[in-house]
């Protein structure tokens, strides 16, 4: 293959070799690997964005709880503060990133369709920034396209050096990857260098390194939906930060390793099982009681 | 390690909340429903581990039963599958049990019935949305399925080793579509093959065809994309 790669440092070489954007390089992997045309790797990912853009355009409208009630809501909440923007602290575009964010999230919650985009659980944070990142630049569709395809391309990066999956590695692996991926996808948006998205993604997963996995009774609402909010700024915060010239001290590829390490490191109590950390508080054991789950540790 | 899609990153698309505890379990009721060949009358679920202990906060009950009613892992209607069983007449239960030790957490047998026959299948959901069946009534199997990946075939036949090869030169006669891969397994005096396709969906007139022009095939059950575009 000629478009094959499994670092960012894979990628940095074919970008440029092929004088190339990260997302090009992506959507022509996927094209050789499957044997589909340009044109129907493109056209999925569009199908991609459209489900991903109804969950949004439902989540901000919707006021209905998750079945236990937990969530639910406060994706309204937040876009409607858009009205009064003078009395928030963050801009236009944070605000609403935030907003979408925690509607993709709240709808996974009540059982309705979205992308796990890289899974279910960190699936708000890219839609929020590359959806909000968009309507601010006033972006045609194939600018949104393009960011999605580098995220994505970070994303199998992290799959290939560490996981995915936070029952591996906790949250670092879905909120974790999905800010890094949020932030290399807006970087190339806002015509940063494929160098600068991969610091950015760098930057963004430093931040997250070590975070537990510890919902409420292992159900994927709290802290999930509100940690895809704040992750949102986290990606923002580090792609402003390299477009300000800031580099990552340390290189994408080894943060992804050091990611892989402190999975290996860490505790199967704070790896998605709710016998840890948020999950064993008091709130915690109450909705444990809720479900009729056995409550194994009191703080 | 094979090369992942860039779509196994930006994607599936799926009804929330869990990729193992909502659209595994969809899958593995549906394979159920595909292998009893039949609508059921009534379908008893028994949940073992991590399925027993948490289901109903990731509504793995819901998905199963959608699964059993040929919903798509994606299909909104997945959480209202109690409502749609109720309307069909379909009979459901759930059943915390202990499976047995050795069992993955996330374990299901599942019995269907109706007044002509029953059978029971045994899956379990092992992450990502990939599951596993490994048991069909008394006999051991091994079919594996993810969620969002292919279409599959599941063709009941006659045992005869000669028949894989004709089955799969049929197949490759419909333009636009590729064997993928290719499951066996043996029950009694009748062979289980399950081929993952690629490519384009299938079309009922096909699978009928398909299913004429062998006289050892008993039946074929198309079973539903998981849709991951």
């Amino acid at each position: 293959m000629i478009y094959e790669f499994h670092t960012a440092e894979d990628v940095l070489k074919l970008t440029h070799q092929f004088k190339l954007p990260i997302s090009e390089i992506a959507k022509r992997y996927e094209g050789e690997r499957s044997g589909k045309s340009m044109v129907a790797v493109r056209n999925k990912m569009k199908q991609t964005r459209d489900v991903m853009y109804s969950a949004v355009k439902k989540g901000i409208k919707s006021t209905e709880k998750s079945p236990l009630k937990i969530t639910g809501g406060d994706a309204k909440k937040i876009y409607d503060s858009l009205k009064n923007l003078k009395d928030m602290m963050g801009n236009k575009l944070t605000v609403r990133a935030m907003a979408y964010a925690t509607a993709v999230g709240e709808q996974n919650a009540c059982m309705q369709r979205i992308v796990a985009f890289p899974t279910a659980g960190g699936s708000g944070v890219v839609p929020g920034v590359l959806f909000s990142a968009a309507e601010h630049f006033k972006a045609g569709k194939r600018k949104l396209i393009r960011g999605m395809f580098t995220a994505s391309a970070t994303g199998l990066i992290i799959a290939y050096g560490a996981t995915l999956s936070a029952a591996k590695g906790g949250c670092q692996a879905e909120v974790g990857a999905a800010v890094a991926m949020a932030a290399a996808g807006l970087t190339e948006m806002r015509g940063g260098t494929p160098k600068q998205c991969f610091d950015a993604a760098a930057i963004g997963l430093k931040s997250y390194l070590g975070l537990a996995c510890d919902p409420l009774g292992g159900l994927v609402e709290v802290p999930c939906i509100k940690r895809n909010a704040i992750g949102t700024q986290v990606a923002i915060g580090a792609s402003d930060m390299v477009m300000a010239k800031v580099i990552s001290f340390v290189p994408f590829d080894e943060v992804v390793q050091a990611m892989q390490n402190i999975a290996q490191i860490m505790s199967p109590k704070l790896r998605e099982t709710a016998l840890g950390g948020l999950a064993v508080t008091k709130t915690g054991n109450m909705i444990k009681q809720k479900l009729g789950l056995k409550i194994t540790t009191e703080l | 390690m094979s090369n992942l899609s860039i779509f196994d990153i930006a994607g599936p698309i799926m009804v929330g909340p869990s990729s193992s505890h909502t659209a595994g379990a969809c899958k593995i009721g549906q394979f159920a429903r595909a292998l009893f060949h039949a609508t059921p009358q009534k379908v008893t679920f028994y949940l073992h581990g991590s399925f027993g202990e948490v289901y109903k906060g990731h509504a793995t009950d819901r998905a199963l039963l959608a699964g059993v009613l040929k919903m798509r892992t994606s299909d909104p209607r997945l959480k209202d599958s109690f409502e749609i069983a109720k309307q069909k007449g379909i009979a459901y239960e759930f059943i915390p049990r202990d499976l047995g030790k050795d069992q993955h957490p996330n374990t299901v047998k599942i019995v269907l019935e109706n007044s002509k026959s029953r059978m029971e299948v045994m899956g379990r959901s092992i992450g990502g949305g990939m599951i596993e069946i490994f048991k069909v009534d008394n006999f051991k199997v091994n079919i594996k399925g993810t969620a969002g990946r292919y279409l599959s075939l599941v063709i009941c036949h006659k045992k005869d080793p000669n028949l894989l090869l004709k089955i799969q030169e049929r197949v490759n006669l419909f333009q636009g579509i590729m064997v993928a891969a290719i499951e066996k397994c043996d029950f009694g005096e009748k062979s289980l093959t399950i081929l993952s396709l690629e490519g384009r969906r299938i079309k009922l007139p096909e699978v009928m065809e398909l299913e004429k022009s062998i006289p050892e095939i008993e039946y074929i059950r198309s079973l539903s994309k998981l849709e991951k575009q």
